[in-house]
Protein backbone atom coordinates (compact mmCIF):
# COMPACT_ATOMS: atom_id res chain seq x y z
CA UNK A 1 0.00 0.00 0.00
CA UNK A 2 0.66 2.94 -0.91
CA UNK A 3 1.09 4.60 2.80
CA UNK A 4 2.90 1.87 4.44
CA UNK A 5 5.92 3.75 5.32
CA UNK A 6 3.37 5.91 7.76
CA UNK A 7 4.27 5.85 11.23
CA UNK A 8 2.26 7.07 14.33
CA UNK A 9 3.89 9.43 16.66
CA UNK A 10 5.64 7.56 18.80
CA UNK A 11 5.15 10.49 21.86
CA UNK A 12 2.09 9.89 24.02
CA UNK A 13 -0.08 6.78 21.86
CA UNK A 14 -1.99 4.94 23.78
CA UNK A 15 0.25 1.44 24.35
CA UNK A 16 -0.89 -1.52 22.57
CA UNK A 17 -2.29 -3.54 25.60
CA UNK A 18 -0.62 -7.59 25.20
CA UNK A 19 -2.28 -9.88 27.39
CA UNK A 20 0.06 -12.48 28.13
CA UNK A 21 -1.24 -13.96 30.78
CA UNK A 22 -3.46 -16.99 29.28
CA UNK A 23 0.01 -17.87 27.12
CA UNK A 24 1.34 -18.30 31.25
CA UNK A 25 -0.74 -21.00 31.74
CA UNK A 26 0.57 -23.51 29.71
CA UNK A 27 4.20 -23.20 31.51
CA UNK A 28 2.74 -23.11 34.75
CA UNK A 29 0.61 -26.10 34.11
CA UNK A 30 3.45 -27.92 32.85
CA UNK A 31 5.59 -26.94 35.58
CA UNK A 32 2.98 -27.38 38.41
CA UNK A 33 2.72 -31.06 37.21
CA UNK A 34 6.78 -31.90 37.15
CA UNK A 35 6.77 -32.60 41.20
CA UNK A 36 3.34 -34.72 41.06
CA UNK A 37 4.85 -36.46 38.32
CA UNK A 38 7.96 -37.01 39.82
CA UNK A 39 10.09 -38.11 37.02
CA UNK A 40 11.80 -35.66 34.95
CA UNK A 41 12.12 -38.43 31.84
CA UNK A 42 8.40 -39.56 32.74
CA UNK A 43 7.10 -35.64 32.60
CA UNK A 44 9.27 -34.71 29.38
CA UNK A 45 7.63 -38.19 27.67
CA UNK A 46 4.16 -36.90 28.78
CA UNK A 47 4.81 -33.33 27.69
CA UNK A 48 6.27 -33.97 24.27
CA UNK A 49 3.57 -36.30 23.39
CA UNK A 50 0.56 -33.55 24.82
CA UNK A 51 2.61 -31.16 22.52
CA UNK A 52 1.93 -33.49 19.81
CA UNK A 53 -1.29 -34.12 20.27
CA UNK A 54 -2.30 -30.29 21.64
CA UNK A 55 -0.88 -29.35 17.81
CA UNK A 56 -2.58 -32.27 15.67
CA UNK A 57 -5.95 -30.89 17.87
CA UNK A 58 -5.17 -27.39 16.98
CA UNK A 59 -4.62 -28.37 13.27
CA UNK A 60 -8.25 -29.86 13.43
CA UNK A 61 -10.06 -27.08 15.72
CA UNK A 62 -8.64 -24.25 13.61
CA UNK A 63 -10.42 -24.32 10.47
CA UNK A 64 -13.48 -24.96 12.67
CA UNK A 65 -12.85 -22.04 15.09
CA UNK A 66 -12.82 -19.88 11.79
CA UNK A 67 -15.82 -21.05 10.21
CA UNK A 68 -17.60 -20.41 13.32
CA UNK A 69 -16.64 -16.99 13.97
CA UNK A 70 -16.73 -16.34 10.45
CA UNK A 71 -20.30 -17.38 9.80
CA UNK A 72 -21.38 -18.36 13.15
CA UNK A 73 -22.00 -21.75 11.90
CA UNK A 74 -22.04 -24.78 14.18
CA UNK A 75 -20.88 -27.65 12.51
CA UNK A 76 -20.86 -30.99 13.59
CA UNK A 77 -20.40 -32.58 10.78
CA UNK A 78 -16.28 -31.60 11.06
CA UNK A 79 -15.88 -35.03 12.50
CA UNK A 80 -16.79 -36.41 9.53
CA UNK A 81 -13.90 -34.54 7.52
CA UNK A 82 -11.74 -36.08 10.19
CA UNK A 83 -12.46 -39.89 9.82
CA UNK A 84 -12.55 -39.35 5.90
CA UNK A 85 -9.50 -37.80 5.74
CA UNK A 86 -7.77 -40.71 7.49
CA UNK A 87 -9.91 -43.16 5.29
CA UNK A 88 -8.17 -41.80 2.42
CA UNK A 89 -5.12 -41.49 3.77
CA UNK A 90 -5.36 -45.08 4.58
CA UNK A 91 -6.16 -46.06 0.89
CA UNK A 92 -3.02 -44.37 -0.40
CA UNK A 93 -0.77 -45.52 1.75
CA UNK A 94 -2.09 -49.19 0.73
CA UNK A 95 -0.90 -49.75 -2.49
CA UNK A 96 2.54 -47.81 -1.05
CA UNK A 97 3.67 -50.20 1.39
CA UNK A 98 7.04 -50.87 0.17
CA UNK A 99 7.50 -47.24 0.73
CA UNK A 100 5.83 -46.66 3.98
CA UNK A 101 7.86 -50.16 5.29
CA UNK A 102 10.99 -49.21 4.02
CA UNK A 103 13.69 -48.01 6.49
CA UNK A 104 14.53 -45.11 3.99
CA UNK A 105 12.79 -41.83 6.05
CA UNK A 106 12.57 -39.88 2.53
CA UNK A 107 10.59 -42.63 1.16
CA UNK A 108 8.47 -42.57 4.44
CA UNK A 109 7.85 -39.22 4.00
CA UNK A 110 7.15 -39.32 0.56
CA UNK A 111 4.59 -42.14 1.31
CA UNK A 112 3.09 -39.72 3.57
CA UNK A 113 3.14 -36.99 1.76
CA UNK A 114 1.37 -38.29 -1.19
CA UNK A 115 -1.56 -39.84 1.55
CA UNK A 116 -1.88 -36.24 3.09
CA UNK A 117 -2.22 -34.57 -0.28
CA UNK A 118 -5.33 -36.89 -1.19
CA UNK A 119 -6.45 -36.72 2.14
CA UNK A 120 -6.19 -32.61 2.05
CA UNK A 121 -7.54 -32.72 -1.57
CA UNK A 122 -10.82 -35.12 -0.86
CA UNK A 123 -11.74 -33.71 2.78
CA UNK A 124 -11.83 -30.03 0.81
CA UNK A 125 -13.74 -31.28 -2.15
CA UNK A 126 -15.78 -32.98 0.38
CA UNK A 127 -16.48 -29.65 2.35
CA UNK A 128 -17.30 -27.52 -0.73
CA UNK A 129 -20.05 -30.36 -1.04
CA UNK A 130 -21.38 -30.15 1.93
CA UNK A 131 -21.44 -26.07 2.81
CA UNK A 132 -23.48 -26.14 -0.52
CA UNK A 133 -26.19 -29.08 0.08
CA UNK A 134 -25.77 -29.29 4.27
CA UNK A 135 -24.92 -26.02 5.35
CA UNK A 136 -25.89 -23.12 2.89
CA UNK A 137 -29.87 -24.12 3.79
CA UNK A 138 -29.34 -23.15 7.66
CA UNK A 139 -27.30 -20.34 7.80
CA UNK A 140 -28.51 -18.21 10.78
CA UNK A 141 -30.42 -21.15 12.20
CA UNK A 142 -28.18 -22.40 14.67
CA UNK A 143 -30.80 -25.41 15.94
CA UNK A 144 -31.11 -26.70 12.70
CA UNK A 145 -27.30 -26.38 12.04
CA UNK A 146 -26.62 -29.07 15.05
CA UNK A 147 -29.35 -31.29 14.00
CA UNK A 148 -28.33 -31.37 9.96
CA UNK A 149 -24.70 -31.50 10.33
CA UNK A 150 -24.79 -33.76 13.36
CA UNK A 151 -26.51 -36.06 10.39
CA UNK A 152 -24.34 -35.56 8.20
CA UNK A 153 -22.01 -36.75 10.60
CA UNK A 154 -23.74 -39.95 11.69
CA UNK A 155 -24.52 -40.34 7.14
CA UNK A 156 -20.62 -39.72 6.69
CA UNK A 157 -20.03 -42.51 9.09
CA UNK A 158 -22.46 -44.65 7.30
CA UNK A 159 -20.80 -44.60 4.37
CA UNK A 160 -17.18 -45.15 5.41
CA UNK A 161 -18.66 -48.57 6.59
CA UNK A 162 -20.07 -49.00 3.15
CA UNK A 163 -16.76 -48.42 1.48
CA UNK A 164 -13.77 -49.19 3.83
CA UNK A 165 -15.92 -51.69 6.10
CA UNK A 166 -17.23 -51.00 9.82
CA UNK A 167 -14.06 -53.37 11.16
CA UNK A 168 -11.03 -51.59 12.83
CA UNK A 169 -8.40 -50.75 10.43
CA UNK A 170 -4.56 -51.27 11.65
CA UNK A 171 -2.56 -47.57 10.30
CA UNK A 172 0.69 -48.21 10.74
CA UNK A 173 3.43 -45.70 11.34
CA UNK A 174 6.09 -45.58 8.65
CA UNK A 175 9.16 -47.55 10.05
CA UNK A 176 11.51 -44.58 9.75
CA UNK A 177 8.79 -42.91 11.73
CA UNK A 178 8.59 -45.89 14.55
CA UNK A 179 10.86 -45.58 17.76
CA UNK A 180 12.53 -42.33 19.56
CA UNK A 181 15.35 -40.10 19.70
CA UNK A 182 17.60 -39.69 22.69
CA UNK A 183 18.85 -37.00 24.20
CA UNK A 184 20.64 -37.82 27.61
CA UNK A 185 17.86 -39.42 29.77
CA UNK A 186 15.13 -38.13 27.63
CA UNK A 187 13.48 -40.04 24.93
CA UNK A 188 11.51 -38.22 22.11
CA UNK A 189 9.38 -40.56 20.12
CA UNK A 190 9.89 -39.58 15.76
CA UNK A 191 6.46 -39.30 15.20
CA UNK A 192 5.17 -36.35 18.20
CA UNK A 193 7.88 -34.64 16.59
CA UNK A 194 6.80 -34.88 13.27
CA UNK A 195 3.48 -34.01 14.56
CA UNK A 196 4.32 -30.78 16.20
CA UNK A 197 6.42 -29.75 13.37
CA UNK A 198 3.17 -30.08 11.36
CA UNK A 199 1.08 -28.25 13.57
CA UNK A 200 3.62 -25.66 14.53
CA UNK A 201 3.93 -24.96 10.33
CA UNK A 202 -0.04 -24.90 10.17
CA UNK A 203 -0.28 -22.35 12.96
CA UNK A 204 2.67 -20.42 11.15
CA UNK A 205 1.61 -20.06 7.96
CA UNK A 206 -2.37 -19.54 9.12
CA UNK A 207 -1.13 -16.85 11.21
CA UNK A 208 1.25 -15.26 8.13
CA UNK A 209 -2.17 -15.94 5.77
CA UNK A 210 -4.37 -14.08 8.36
CA UNK A 211 -1.55 -11.08 9.21
CA UNK A 212 -0.33 -10.54 6.02
CA UNK A 213 -2.45 -10.96 3.44
CA UNK A 214 -5.50 -9.12 2.00
CA UNK A 215 -7.83 -12.60 1.77
CA UNK A 216 -6.34 -12.83 6.01
CA UNK A 217 -7.32 -9.31 6.89
CA UNK A 218 -10.72 -10.06 4.95
CA UNK A 219 -11.20 -13.42 7.46
CA UNK A 220 -10.20 -11.18 10.41
CA UNK A 221 -12.48 -8.50 9.53
CA UNK A 222 -15.36 -11.28 8.59
CA UNK A 223 -15.07 -12.92 11.93
CA UNK A 224 -15.88 -9.30 13.86
CA UNK A 225 -18.35 -7.85 11.46
CA UNK A 226 -19.26 -9.34 8.24
CA UNK A 227 -22.01 -7.12 7.76
CA UNK A 228 -19.39 -4.28 7.33
CA UNK A 229 -17.10 -6.80 5.25
CA UNK A 230 -19.81 -6.24 3.23
CA UNK A 231 -20.88 -3.29 3.03
CA UNK A 232 -17.39 -2.46 1.86
CA UNK A 233 -18.13 -4.62 -1.27
CA UNK A 234 -16.45 -7.85 -0.77
CA UNK A 235 -18.40 -11.15 -1.38
CA UNK A 236 -18.24 -13.12 2.03
CA UNK A 237 -20.19 -16.18 0.60
CA UNK A 238 -17.78 -16.95 -1.45
CA UNK A 239 -14.55 -15.95 1.40
CA UNK A 240 -16.89 -18.49 3.84
CA UNK A 241 -16.50 -21.41 1.00
CA UNK A 242 -13.10 -20.93 0.67
CA UNK A 243 -12.34 -21.25 4.42
CA UNK A 244 -14.92 -24.11 4.69
CA UNK A 245 -12.85 -25.73 2.20
CA UNK A 246 -9.53 -24.89 3.90
CA UNK A 247 -10.98 -26.08 6.91
CA UNK A 248 -12.07 -29.46 6.15
CA UNK A 249 -9.18 -30.17 4.88
CA UNK A 250 -7.19 -28.94 7.55
CA UNK A 251 -9.23 -31.34 9.68
CA UNK A 252 -8.59 -34.19 6.73
CA UNK A 253 -4.44 -33.31 7.70
CA UNK A 254 -5.74 -33.71 10.92
CA UNK A 255 -7.27 -37.05 10.92
CA UNK A 256 -4.42 -38.62 9.42
CA UNK A 257 -1.98 -37.43 11.66
CA UNK A 258 -4.36 -38.35 14.91
CA UNK A 259 -4.91 -42.02 12.74
CA UNK A 260 -1.65 -42.71 12.56
CA UNK A 261 -1.39 -41.28 16.26
CA UNK A 262 -3.22 -44.32 17.22
CA UNK A 263 -2.28 -46.72 14.83
CA UNK A 264 -5.81 -47.81 14.53
CA UNK A 265 -8.60 -46.25 12.54
CA UNK A 266 -12.25 -46.23 12.80
CA UNK A 267 -15.70 -44.72 11.66
CA UNK A 268 -16.19 -43.22 14.88
CA UNK A 269 -12.48 -41.08 15.07
CA UNK A 270 -13.95 -37.77 14.31
CA UNK A 271 -16.71 -38.11 16.96
CA UNK A 272 -14.62 -39.15 19.42
CA UNK A 273 -12.02 -36.24 18.57
CA UNK A 274 -14.62 -33.90 18.90
CA UNK A 275 -15.61 -33.55 21.94
CA UNK A 276 -11.96 -32.28 22.42
CA UNK A 277 -11.95 -29.92 19.43
CA UNK A 278 -15.33 -28.21 20.73
CA UNK A 279 -13.79 -27.66 24.29
CA UNK A 280 -10.74 -26.26 22.75
CA UNK A 281 -12.46 -23.92 19.96
CA UNK A 282 -14.74 -22.57 23.15
CA UNK A 283 -11.54 -22.05 25.75
CA UNK A 284 -9.64 -20.40 23.35
CA UNK A 285 -12.59 -17.64 22.07
CA UNK A 286 -14.96 -18.90 19.21
CA UNK A 287 -13.08 -17.37 16.10
CA UNK A 288 -9.69 -16.67 17.38
CA UNK A 289 -6.90 -19.00 15.98
CA UNK A 290 -4.36 -17.54 18.79
CA UNK A 291 -6.70 -18.77 21.15
CA UNK A 292 -7.56 -22.05 19.38
CA UNK A 293 -3.39 -22.95 19.48
CA UNK A 294 -3.36 -22.24 22.72
CA UNK A 295 -6.56 -23.99 23.56
CA UNK A 296 -5.46 -26.71 22.12
CA UNK A 297 -1.89 -27.20 24.13
CA UNK A 298 -4.23 -26.58 27.21
CA UNK A 299 -6.17 -29.17 26.36
CA UNK A 300 -3.69 -31.99 25.22
CA UNK A 301 -1.46 -31.15 28.42
CA UNK A 302 -4.25 -31.69 30.06
CA UNK A 303 -5.28 -34.96 29.52
CA UNK A 304 -2.16 -36.33 29.45
CA UNK A 305 -0.95 -35.31 33.02
CA UNK A 306 -4.04 -36.59 34.21
CA UNK A 307 -4.54 -39.78 32.87
CA UNK A 308 -1.44 -40.25 33.68
CA UNK A 309 -1.92 -39.11 37.46
CA UNK A 310 -5.37 -39.94 37.79
CA UNK A 311 -6.51 -41.86 35.44
CA UNK A 312 -10.17 -41.88 36.48
CA UNK A 313 -10.40 -38.25 36.45
CA UNK A 314 -8.59 -38.12 32.94
CA UNK A 315 -12.31 -37.95 30.67
CA UNK A 316 -13.44 -35.06 32.97
CA UNK A 317 -10.17 -32.83 33.65
CA UNK A 318 -11.03 -31.01 30.52
CA UNK A 319 -14.10 -30.40 30.98
CA UNK A 320 -13.30 -28.98 34.26
CA UNK A 321 -10.53 -27.24 32.52
CA UNK A 322 -13.54 -25.75 30.82
CA UNK A 323 -15.30 -24.77 33.35
CA UNK A 324 -12.42 -23.26 35.21
CA UNK A 325 -11.04 -20.81 32.48
CA UNK A 326 -14.63 -19.55 31.42
CA UNK A 327 -15.71 -18.95 34.94
CA UNK A 328 -12.38 -16.70 34.33
CA UNK A 329 -12.55 -15.47 30.81
CA UNK A 330 -16.00 -16.34 29.79
CA UNK A 331 -15.76 -15.84 26.12
CA UNK A 332 -12.89 -17.78 26.29
CA UNK A 333 -8.92 -16.98 26.60
CA UNK A 334 -8.50 -14.80 23.30
CA UNK A 335 -11.97 -13.39 22.33
CA UNK A 336 -12.68 -12.07 19.21
CA UNK A 337 -13.83 -8.31 19.14
CA UNK A 338 -17.14 -8.01 18.33
CA UNK A 339 -19.29 -5.70 16.28
CA UNK B 1 -32.22 21.42 -7.98
CA UNK B 2 -30.12 18.86 -9.58
CA UNK B 3 -31.22 15.80 -10.63
CA UNK B 4 -31.47 12.83 -8.49
CA UNK B 5 -28.64 10.62 -7.50
CA UNK B 6 -30.61 8.23 -5.48
CA UNK B 7 -34.80 7.58 -5.38
CA UNK B 8 -37.25 5.55 -3.14
CA UNK B 9 -40.60 4.82 -4.28
CA UNK B 10 -43.38 3.50 -2.20
CA UNK B 11 -40.27 1.54 -0.12
CA UNK B 12 -41.57 -0.77 2.79
CA UNK B 13 -39.27 -2.85 4.55
CA UNK B 14 -40.60 -5.53 7.10
CA UNK B 15 -37.95 -6.97 9.50
CA UNK B 16 -39.63 -10.21 11.31
CA UNK B 17 -43.10 -9.80 11.84
CA UNK B 18 -42.39 -5.92 12.12
CA UNK B 19 -43.67 -3.67 9.26
CA UNK B 20 -40.67 -0.45 9.79
CA UNK B 21 -40.44 1.69 6.54
CA UNK B 22 -44.13 2.35 5.68
CA UNK B 23 -43.98 3.58 2.07
CA UNK B 24 -40.97 5.56 2.05
CA UNK B 25 -40.67 8.15 -0.76
CA UNK B 26 -37.37 10.08 -1.02
CA UNK B 27 -34.93 11.55 -3.35
CA UNK B 28 -31.31 12.43 -2.91
CA UNK B 29 -30.20 15.01 -5.27
CA UNK B 30 -26.86 14.77 -6.97
CA UNK B 31 -23.77 16.26 -5.78
CA UNK B 32 -25.78 17.38 -2.78
CA UNK B 33 -25.89 16.74 0.95
CA UNK B 34 -29.49 15.76 1.93
CA UNK B 35 -30.46 15.34 6.02
CA UNK B 36 -32.73 12.54 6.97
CA UNK B 37 -34.22 13.76 10.45
CA UNK B 38 -36.89 12.65 12.45
CA UNK B 39 -37.61 10.80 16.09
CA UNK B 40 -35.85 7.69 17.84
CA UNK B 41 -37.78 5.15 15.83
CA UNK B 42 -39.25 6.58 13.19
CA UNK B 43 -37.17 4.75 10.27
CA UNK B 44 -34.53 6.29 9.76
CA UNK B 45 -31.41 3.70 10.32
CA UNK B 46 -33.78 1.36 8.08
CA UNK B 47 -34.03 3.43 5.28
CA UNK B 48 -30.04 3.46 5.05
CA UNK B 49 -29.82 0.14 5.46
CA UNK B 50 -32.34 -0.85 3.32
CA UNK B 51 -31.05 1.17 0.68
CA UNK B 52 -27.71 -1.07 1.39
CA UNK B 53 -29.40 -4.12 0.64
CA UNK B 54 -28.52 -5.49 4.66
CA UNK B 55 -33.00 -5.33 4.76
CA UNK B 56 -34.33 -6.09 1.33
CA UNK B 57 -37.08 -3.78 0.58
CA UNK B 58 -40.59 -5.85 1.01
CA UNK B 59 -42.81 -3.40 -1.61
CA UNK B 60 -41.33 -0.40 -3.39
CA UNK B 61 -38.58 0.87 -5.78
CA UNK B 62 -35.21 1.94 -4.92
CA UNK B 63 -33.16 3.49 -8.12
CA UNK B 64 -30.03 4.29 -7.97
CA UNK B 65 -27.74 6.31 -10.89
CA UNK B 66 -30.73 5.02 -13.43
CA UNK B 67 -30.79 1.41 -11.93
CA UNK B 68 -32.63 -0.59 -9.89
CA UNK B 69 -31.13 -1.32 -6.86
CA UNK B 70 -33.87 -2.56 -4.40
CA UNK B 71 -33.29 -6.85 -3.14
CA UNK B 72 -29.55 -6.37 -4.93
CA UNK B 73 -26.93 -8.39 -2.31
CA UNK B 74 -24.64 -5.36 0.03
CA UNK B 75 -21.55 -5.98 -1.94
CA UNK B 76 -22.91 -5.47 -5.44
CA UNK B 77 -24.75 -2.33 -3.86
CA UNK B 78 -21.48 -1.21 -2.46
CA UNK B 79 -19.65 -2.14 -5.40
CA UNK B 80 -21.85 0.58 -7.05
CA UNK B 81 -20.22 3.05 -5.87
CA UNK B 82 -21.78 3.53 -2.21
CA UNK B 83 -20.13 4.32 1.05
CA UNK B 84 -21.81 3.41 4.23
CA UNK B 85 -20.76 4.68 7.87
CA UNK B 86 -23.55 2.88 9.91
CA UNK B 87 -24.39 3.82 13.67
CA UNK B 88 -22.19 1.48 15.01
CA UNK B 89 -19.31 2.72 13.03
CA UNK B 90 -18.18 -0.80 12.16
CA UNK B 91 -14.69 -0.20 12.63
CA UNK B 92 -12.71 -3.52 12.51
CA UNK B 93 -11.50 -3.66 16.84
CA UNK B 94 -8.64 -6.74 15.77
CA UNK B 95 -7.23 -4.36 13.14
CA UNK B 96 -5.28 -1.56 12.66
CA UNK B 97 -6.42 1.31 11.52
CA UNK B 98 -3.99 1.31 8.27
CA UNK B 99 -5.65 -2.60 8.45
CA UNK B 100 -9.10 -0.72 8.24
CA UNK B 101 -8.73 1.75 5.54
CA UNK B 102 -6.52 -1.21 3.58
CA UNK B 103 -9.37 -3.35 3.04
CA UNK B 104 -11.43 0.23 2.53
CA UNK B 105 -9.58 0.60 -0.37
CA UNK B 106 -11.29 -2.68 -2.88
CA UNK B 107 -9.68 -1.56 -5.40
CA UNK B 108 -6.04 -1.55 -4.86
CA UNK B 109 -4.02 1.15 -2.80
CA UNK B 110 -5.10 4.50 -2.46
CA UNK B 111 -2.80 7.49 -4.10
CA UNK B 112 -0.71 9.12 -1.58
CA UNK B 113 -2.40 12.27 -2.63
CA UNK B 114 -5.92 10.85 -1.47
CA UNK B 115 -4.67 9.77 2.22
CA UNK B 116 -3.28 12.86 2.57
CA UNK B 117 -6.74 14.88 1.85
CA UNK B 118 -7.90 12.06 4.12
CA UNK B 119 -5.45 12.92 6.79
CA UNK B 120 -6.03 16.65 6.47
CA UNK B 121 -9.20 15.87 7.52
CA UNK B 122 -8.87 13.73 10.36
CA UNK B 123 -5.27 13.87 11.89
CA UNK B 124 -5.63 11.48 14.20
CA UNK B 125 -5.68 8.74 11.80
CA UNK B 126 -2.23 9.61 10.64
CA UNK B 127 -1.18 9.76 14.31
CA UNK B 128 -2.45 6.25 15.01
CA UNK B 129 -2.61 4.51 11.89
CA UNK B 130 -0.76 0.98 13.47
CA UNK B 131 -2.88 1.15 16.50
CA UNK B 132 -5.66 -1.58 16.94
CA UNK B 133 -9.01 0.75 15.87
CA UNK B 134 -10.23 -0.88 18.73
CA UNK B 135 -7.93 1.45 21.42
CA UNK B 136 -9.54 4.41 19.43
CA UNK B 137 -11.73 7.22 21.31
CA UNK B 138 -15.28 7.08 19.88
CA UNK B 139 -15.34 10.23 18.03
CA UNK B 140 -11.48 8.85 16.58
CA UNK B 141 -13.53 5.45 15.40
CA UNK B 142 -16.33 7.89 14.11
CA UNK B 143 -13.35 9.42 11.99
CA UNK B 144 -12.04 6.16 10.78
CA UNK B 145 -15.33 5.10 9.36
CA UNK B 146 -15.92 7.77 7.63
CA UNK B 147 -12.69 8.42 6.35
CA UNK B 148 -13.16 4.59 5.09
CA UNK B 149 -16.03 5.20 3.37
CA UNK B 150 -14.25 8.16 1.23
CA UNK B 151 -10.58 6.29 0.73
CA UNK B 152 -11.51 5.71 -2.64
CA UNK B 153 -14.24 8.27 -4.48
CA UNK B 154 -17.65 7.33 -4.20
CA UNK B 155 -20.68 8.66 -5.73
CA UNK B 156 -23.06 8.60 -2.89
CA UNK B 157 -22.07 8.08 1.41
CA UNK B 158 -24.61 7.37 3.42
CA UNK B 159 -23.56 8.19 7.18
CA UNK B 160 -26.03 7.23 10.12
CA UNK B 161 -25.59 10.13 12.81
CA UNK B 162 -22.24 10.35 13.04
CA UNK B 163 -22.58 12.48 15.74
CA UNK B 164 -24.09 10.72 18.21
CA UNK B 165 -21.70 10.50 22.05
CA UNK B 166 -19.44 12.45 20.41
CA UNK B 167 -17.38 14.93 21.65
CA UNK B 168 -18.71 18.73 20.85
CA UNK B 169 -15.04 19.48 19.83
CA UNK B 170 -14.85 16.72 17.65
CA UNK B 171 -17.93 17.03 15.97
CA UNK B 172 -16.76 21.01 15.03
CA UNK B 173 -13.76 18.60 13.10
CA UNK B 174 -16.54 16.55 11.53
CA UNK B 175 -18.54 19.93 10.21
CA UNK B 176 -15.49 20.97 8.76
CA UNK B 177 -14.93 17.47 7.28
CA UNK B 178 -18.54 17.47 5.95
CA UNK B 179 -18.47 20.79 4.12
CA UNK B 180 -15.14 19.52 2.47
CA UNK B 181 -16.67 16.67 1.04
CA UNK B 182 -19.70 19.06 0.15
CA UNK B 183 -16.78 21.34 -1.72
CA UNK B 184 -15.36 17.60 -3.69
CA UNK B 185 -19.15 17.49 -4.96
CA UNK B 186 -19.97 14.24 -2.90
CA UNK B 187 -23.59 13.47 -2.74
CA UNK B 188 -24.33 12.52 0.61
CA UNK B 189 -27.31 11.02 2.75
CA UNK B 190 -27.13 11.89 6.22
CA UNK B 191 -29.44 10.62 9.13
CA UNK B 192 -29.13 13.12 11.94
CA UNK B 193 -30.78 14.19 15.33
CA UNK B 194 -28.60 17.28 16.61
CA UNK B 195 -30.56 19.10 14.54
CA UNK B 196 -28.10 22.19 14.49
CA UNK B 197 -25.39 20.21 12.94
CA UNK B 198 -27.94 19.23 10.60
CA UNK B 199 -28.64 23.02 9.57
CA UNK B 200 -25.23 23.46 9.16
CA UNK B 201 -24.59 21.25 6.43
CA UNK B 202 -27.79 20.26 5.03
CA UNK B 203 -28.77 21.32 1.52
CA UNK B 204 -32.58 19.67 1.56
CA UNK B 205 -34.00 17.98 4.44
CA UNK B 206 -36.33 15.30 4.65
CA UNK B 207 -38.46 14.20 7.77
CA UNK B 208 -39.57 10.59 8.93
CA UNK B 209 -41.94 9.71 11.26
CA UNK B 210 -43.91 6.24 11.90
CA UNK B 211 -41.80 4.40 8.38
CA UNK B 212 -42.94 7.47 6.36
CA UNK B 213 -41.30 10.51 4.92
CA UNK B 214 -43.67 13.32 6.11
CA UNK B 215 -41.91 16.64 4.78
CA UNK B 216 -39.50 17.32 2.00
CA UNK B 217 -37.58 20.74 1.34
CA UNK B 218 -34.58 22.78 1.95
CA UNK B 219 -32.88 22.63 5.00
CA UNK B 220 -32.40 26.65 4.88
CA UNK B 221 -36.56 26.81 4.73
CA UNK B 222 -36.69 24.51 7.51
CA UNK B 223 -34.15 26.36 10.04
CA UNK B 224 -35.65 29.99 8.97
CA UNK B 225 -39.29 28.19 10.33
CA UNK B 226 -39.03 27.13 13.81
CA UNK B 227 -43.27 26.60 14.29
CA UNK B 228 -42.52 24.05 11.03
CA UNK B 229 -39.50 22.58 13.24
CA UNK B 230 -41.41 22.63 16.52
CA UNK B 231 -44.60 20.50 14.54
CA UNK B 232 -42.29 18.19 12.54
CA UNK B 233 -39.79 17.53 15.07
CA UNK B 234 -40.92 18.72 18.86
CA UNK B 235 -37.98 20.80 19.56
CA UNK B 236 -37.18 24.09 17.37
CA UNK B 237 -33.66 24.57 16.31
CA UNK B 238 -33.60 27.39 18.64
CA UNK B 239 -33.60 24.67 21.97
CA UNK B 240 -30.43 23.19 20.14
CA UNK B 241 -28.22 26.35 20.92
Amino acid sequence: MATTTLRPATDDLPKTPRDLLPVLIAPVLALAALPLIGSPTTWVTLTVAALAMGMMIFVIASGLTLIFGLMDVLNFGHGAFIAIGAYMAMTVLAPLSGWVQSDALSLNLAALLLAVIAAMIGTGVLGWAFERVIVRPVYGQHLKQILITMGGLIVAEQLIHVVWGGDQKPMPLPGGLRGAITIGDFALEKFRLLAVAVGLTVFIVMQLVLNRTKVGLLIRAGVENREMVEALGYRIRQLFVGVFIAGSALAGLGGTMWALYRETLTAAIGGDVMVLVFIVIIIGGLGSVGGCFLGAILVALMANYTGFLAPKIAVASNILLMVAILMWRPQGLYPVARR
Amino acid sequence: MSDALLSLDGVHTHIGQYHILQGVDLVVPRGELTVLLGRNGAGKTTTLRTIMGLWPPSKGTITFDGQSIGGRATPDIARLGIGYVPESMGVFADLTVAENMRLAARLGPPDTARLDWIFGLFPALKRFWQLPAGLLSGGQKQMLSIARAIVEPKSLILIDEPTKGIAPAIIEGMITAFKELKRAETTILLVEQNFRFAASLGDSVAIMDDGRIVHRGTMQALAADSALQTRLLGLSLAAHQ
